[in-house]
């Protein structure tokens, strides 16, 4: 018995020199922050490409903060996370950092200091980020205006809060892995590839993610979701009522919206909105191998007859002036039998955009819509989706709709502003 | 079915999925909130719900039901204005005019939750009402002028 308990005590203790000798990572020495005339101008010119395609600005920038100097607040299951200022600051930002420390960072998820990163920056794909795009990228990071903001400290719930925990989560879920091309693919496929599977990270919100926070195996686009909104399924079980081909897909990531399928909402429009600085090549490169990936459209069977409730006087009233309106997007609504928000699985989108509408968006010729939030209750929230889903979209369970419906109402700008 | 607009329950035989801007226009003979694109862009129908601004184009009366709605009327008359409705006038906040009572409502909103606004959240809170004329300094200029004048009133009614 006694050996048996010293064989366990000797276990651990190697187990825990194991995890810690495993989690180590040496400090990266601080370096002089780069002079501008260091970096070849077409670097910083790529670089701003490079990071328009991986949309850094939108999680690296507080509302109304200076680009890039972080502190914008990101809810997780575990709690918020603050986004770090990579602006090359040197007390606050990435000044110090050698492009050893921001190479290691994006493709193993250490700081310059030896501290592991939350997933939360999704190092899963910048790991297959190249060497010479990451070089680009710091060029252009570090040519940035520079600025000092401290960001909030993380307020993450026990045992999250301690970051040597992450080491047991790489071992798990994480794998340092350069990208490899599918020779059986044509070139754009596999640049397309490259960006996705990359510094794109559409996975991060595309693809559902498990209990400790990593993307599910196996289940790459099954459809996932960001902040409040439902990322849809990018696979075979894709919502779109209307097929997505290469060209629709490129037209909606180049303008924020596609006049068969709608408006780019939520997150996703921050994602179209940064893509606007990102070239037509890349662009379509990304449309083909995700259109390569999507399904058919299930057809929608049987439409079920819808009782007239409050639900169509509703739909009648607030939604048939522009969603009937033959004009179409950008000038009038989407038809609603094309709305892959009404036929999605998860209601979340919907009842985000009914409650908030559409904002204007800067000069560009996009669609907008109003928001309804002010002048319907959560009950006729619920009555308008219940009727919008079951004429035009498929007969998903009601189960889900009021918890949407709330969680709408709960986050929304609109009545935040109003109240 | 019962409205109860600008304190007074009206009972209505109407299609529920009506707008209410038909009904105010059509039904009440209250003109004040204009039809402008009738699709919930431009504001010129704009009328308070529940003291929120909301555009009355494209909120049908059905969802109404026990709400208060208060029209442009609602803040005053000719021989009496209520603030806004004072301080427009006195900046000459119109041109053509179409757009006036609906930005007076959009102000309206604003100030009831917030009379102290600063310049930016009046800029914010006025976005979703459009003047074509140019009238848009004017405008800024009779809502700064009128949020004191309901920041005493409110503070006066304790």
């Amino acid at each position: 018995m006694r050996y048996v308990v010293l064989a366990l005590a000797v276990l651990i203790v190697l187990g825990a020199g194991g995890f810690v000798w495993l989690g180590w990572y040496s400090a990266i020495a601080p370096a002089q922050p780069p002079a501008r005339a260091s970096f070849p101008s077409a670097a910083i010119a790529q670089g701003a490409t490079l990071a328009a395609l991986g949309d850094c600005v939108s999680c690296h920038t507080a509302p109304d903060g200076a680009p890039f100097a972080g502190g914008r607040a990101l809810q997780t299951p575990f709690g918020t996370i603050y986004s770090s200022n990579i602006t090359p600051d040197a007390a606050t930002g990435i000044g110090t950092w050698s492009q050893a420390a921001f190479r290691r960072a994006m493709r193993e998820g250490v700081d310059r200091a030896g501290h592991q990163l939350y997933p939360a920056f999704p190092y899963d794909h910048f790991t297959k980020v190249s060497a010479v795009d990451v070089a680009d990228l710091y060029a252009y990071l570090m040519t940035r205006q520079s600025v000092r903001a401290d960001v909030l400290p993380n307020d993450l719930s026990f045992p999250f809060d301690y970051r040597f925990l992450i080491t047991g989560w790489k071992l798990l879920f994480f794998r340092a892995a350069a990208f490899h091309p599918d020779p059986a693919q044509s070139a754009q496929w596999n640049r397309g590839a490259y960006l996705v599977q990359g510094l794109a990270h559409c996975g991060a919100c595309h693809t559902p993610r498990n209990v400790l926070g990593a993307e599910k195996s196996g289940q790459s686009f099954a459809g996932g979701e960001a902040q409040d909104w439902y990322a849809y399924a990018l696979d075979k079980a894709s919502a779109a009522p209307v097929p997505w081909t290469a060209d629709s897909l490129y037209a909606y990531l180049r303008r924020g919206w596609q006049a068969q399928h709608g408006d780019a909402l939520g997150p996703m429009h921050e994602v179209t909105d940064d893509l606007a600085g990102a070239p037509d090549d890349d662009l379509r490169a990304i449309a083909t191998y995700i259109a390569g990936g999507l399904g058919k459209p299930v057809s929608p069977g049987p439409q079920v007859a819808t009782q007239a409730g409050p639900g169509e006087a509703l739909y009648r009233g607030a939604c048939a002036t522009c969603h009937e309106d033959s004009r179409g997007p950008p000038f009038a609504g989407v038809d609603l039998a094309r709305s892959s928000a009404v036929r999605a699985p998860n209601p979340a989108n919907l009842a985000n955009v009914i409650t908030d509408g559409i904002p204007a968006a800067g000069e560009a010729r996009e669609p907008i819509m109003p928001g309804f939030g002010a002048v319907l209750t959560s009950r006729q929230t619920e009555d308008l989706i219940d009727y919008l889903r079951t004429r035009f979209g498929a007969p998903h369970p009601r189960d889900g709709v009021a918890d949407a419906v709330q969680a709408a109402r709960a986050n929304s700008p609109l009545l935040e502003a109003a109240q | 079915m019962i409205l109860n607009v600008n304190g007074q329950e009206h009972d209505l035989d109407v299609d529920p999925d009506t707008p209410l801007l038909y009904v105010l226009r059509g039904e009440l003979g209250l003109n004040g909130a204009k039809y402008g694109c009738g699709l919930g862009q431009c504001g010129a129908c704009t009328v308070l719900v529940d003291g929120r601004a909301a555009f009355s184009c494209v909120t049908p009366v059905v969802a109404l039901a026990g709400k208060r709605i208060v029209t442009l009327e609602g803040l005053g008359s000719v021989d009496n204005p209520g603030p806004l409705q004072h301080a427009f006038i006195a900046e000459q906040a119109a041109q053509c005019g179409y757009c006036t009572a609906g930005m007076i409502m959009r102000a309206e909103a604003l100030l009831r939750r917030n009379n102290r606004p600063t310049e930016a959240e009046i800029r914010t809170a006025m976005q979703p009402n459009l003047c074509r004329c140019g009238t848009q300094m004017r405008i800024l200029r009779a809502v700064r002028r009128a949020a004191p004048v309901v920041r005493t009133a409110a503070e006066a009614q304790g």
